[in-house]
């Protein structure tokens, strides 16, 4: 490669620069303006404060929102989180019949656009006659984020050697014990990632949600979207920079745990 | 402490046969191995023996009672695989005090227990680390002792020593016979390497495409082979297609290429009925090349050296004598014959086996 492979290479990466900054600039705008002291978002700004996040406190309609937004993500994940690992364990530890046509349906929600999905479930629900309401919602976070859990646990339990367990077995643990004093230890990073997944999906999802909510339930992204329609307040962005938080902060907690655990196991 | 006893197991996969009609009798106490390639059943009779595999016909017997239908967690066996098995999120005291957890044992026995036991496998020091913190020689230790530390009444071993390089290897096959025979427990040894199991064995069962070939002690089994199959895969043999002439008391007359007329004793010839078809079996190291023909009382052939494979110690040669090749490894001070050396093949009658064709 000569002096122009090295042009190309400074090229492509000015460019990659650029994508990304157009990407994450807006996003940082929102970070920033939500310290900002001023009701206006203009540049440049007039002063930090912490107003906004103050205002958030206090306004209970948020609140219910994210109260109701961490619930259905934390159910989500655990509903999702607890399925996913038991059809992974079928899935890869039995020889069942019909096995690539079960794993092609259970994975198939992120195949199919969410809209189509978030239609298809509501008509099929009121198909059956079943009102909106909270548990279908639920259920909704729950199909939506079940593929996810599914692809990190199958690909963890893979590599999980069967003879391990088979030494648990043949030690005097019952099938039970050894799921849960060897399979499930051994899984967990793949079953922390996959919870992970399932919460910061639900609890950022729109599309679906919108969809799917009884009246009079709100969540994060939906009492956003519903803010927005009235008036371009800073609240949204200080709203903004804690969603950011929660679901950029918790995978990379999650991550930073994960390889502690690891580093003291020599692994 | 249990003996072990397979009457007419036959395993099959679909319509695959992995074992056929299979029978045999594992002493009390004693080392018994496994011996074959891949695939000729070994380990799944093992699995089968271990409850990890269900046989599709016949009764495994462990101490007198039929446990086709006890599942693996309440046989009572050790069980010590080829990749070590050792569980990676728990450390080595961990690890061995596992199987104790689950038998009631008082907490502060555990640990006596556990320590006496890597006290066993010379281990003692690294009760509190991970096992990737450990060679893969320490593994199968610690493996080891994680088996032995729940006095199974029955020990398995899967091709243990496979994983571990040559020299490793060979320390540790003296070390885990001599802990077998310092516990005394029952063992049954899985390998393809046969000079594992003649160093290891009581008794070796040789094994091919799902059927016993031969069972019986080390030396019995490599110098008395029951098959062709047995004479081929334990060390180097020449075999040589003939006829045998006569079957007396004081041996059996077989007609063969390159020595003509040689006399069996009757000990090396059990399966030799009568007369017919039959087989020499001469082992390569007891074919010897010499300057000379030899004084009577061995038989002997012309033959060309045509390949030298120096190797220390010893040599292998392939030499040829009319038609047919033959295989020789013999122990030298000095020179090895040169290609091309006209040589005498000598055999003495008590270093050949015959079998039937």
């Amino acid at each position: 490669m000569g002096g122009g492979g090295k042009m190309g290479w400074a090229a492509i990466r000015a460019y990659t620069i650029l994508v990304y900054l157009f990407m994450f600039l807006p996003v940082a705008v929102v970070v920033l303006l939500s310290f900002n002291q001023n009701q206006f978002g203009s540049f440049p700004m007039t002063g930090f404060s912490l107003r906004w996040f103050e205002a958030l406190w206090n306004n209970d309609a948020v609140m219910r929102a994210f109260r109701t937004s961490l619930i259905l993500g934390l159910l989500t994940a655990l509903i999702s989180t607890t399925l996913g690992v038991l059809a992974s364990l079928a899935l890869v530890r039995y020889a069942i019949p019909g096995k690539n046509l079960i794993t092609t349906i259970l994975i198939a929600p992120i195949l199919v656009p969410e809209v189509v999905l978030a239609v298809a479930l509501l008509l099929f629900l009121n198909w059956l006659g079943i009102g909106k309401s909270f548990a279908l919602l639920l259920a909704g976070h729950v199909i939506f984020t079940l593929p996810f859990v599914i692809l990190v646990v199958q690909a963890r339990l893979v590599s999980i050697r069967r003879d391990v367990e088979e030494a648990a077995l043949s030690l005097g643990a019952s099938p039970i014990q050894t799921f849960f004093s060897v399979t499930l230890p051994l899984l967990m990073p793949a079953v922390a990632a996959g919870a992970l997944f399932a919460f910061t999906i639900s609890f950022d999802d729109i599309t679906g949600t919108l969809f799917w909510k009884p009246g009079g339930v709100e969540t994060v992204p939906t009492q956003i979207f519903s803010m927005l329609r009235n008036s371009i307040s800073p609240e949204i962005n200080a709203l903004g920079t804690v969603m950011i938080i929660i679901t950029v902060g918790l995978p990379l907690l999650g991550a930073a745990i994960a390889r502690q655990i690891s580093i003291k196991r020599g692994m | 402490m249990g003996a072990v006893t397979l009457n007419n197991i036959v395993k099959r996969f679909g319509t695959f046969t992995a074992v056929e009609q299979t029978s045999m009798q594992i002493p009390e106490g004693s080392f018994t191995t496994l011996l074959g390639p891949s695939g000729c059943g070994k380990t799944t009779t093992l699995r089968m023996i271990a409850g990890l595999l269900d046989p599709s016909e016949g009764e495994i017997i462990i101490n007198g009672k039929r446990v086709n239908d006890v599942p693996i967690h309440k046989r009572n066996l050790g069980l010590v695989f080829q990749n070590y098995a050792l569980f990676p999120h728990k450390t080595v005291a961990d690890n061995v005090g596992f199987g104790l957890r689950y038998r009631n044992v008082p907490r502060a026995d555990i640990a006596r227990r556990v320590q006496d036991a890597l006290e066993l496998v010379q281990l003692p020091q690294v009760a509190n680390r991970y096992p990737k913190a450990l060679s893969g020689g320490q593994q199968q230790r610690i493996a080891l002792a994680r088996a032995i530390v729940i006095e199974p009444d029955v020990l398995l071993l899967d091709e243990p020593l496979s994983a571990l390089d040559a020299n490793l290897r060979e320390d540790m096959r003296v070390e885990l016979k001599n802990i077998q025979s310092r516990i005394g427990v029952t063992t049954v040894f899985v390998t393809h390497d046969q000079s594992e199991a003649l160093a290891m064995s009581d008794q070796i069962v040789v094994m091919s495409d799902g059927k016993v070939e031969q069972v019986g002690a080390p030396e019995e089994v490599y110098n008395t082979p029951a098959s062709e199959f047995v004479a081929r895969f334990l060390g180097a043999s020449n075999i040589l297609g003939g006829r045998c002439l006569s079957r007396g008391p004081d041996g059996a007359v077989l007609e063969v290429p390159v020595f003509g007329k040689v006399i069996v004793p009757s000990a090396k010839a059990p399966h030799l009925a009568g007369e017919g078809a039959a087989k020499l079996v001469i082992r390569a190291e007891k074919l010897l090349l010499r300057d000379a023909p030899p004084e009577s009382g061995a038989f002997s052939a012309p033959a060309t050296v045509e390949t030298v494979d120096y190797q220390g110690q010893s040599v292998r040669y392939f030499v040829r004598a009319g038609d047919t090749q033959l295989q020789a490894i013999n122990m030298i001070d000095e020179r090895p014959f040169a290609v091309g050396a006209q040589v005498h093949l000598t055999l003495r009658p008590q270093d050949c086996a015959a079998l039937p064709g």
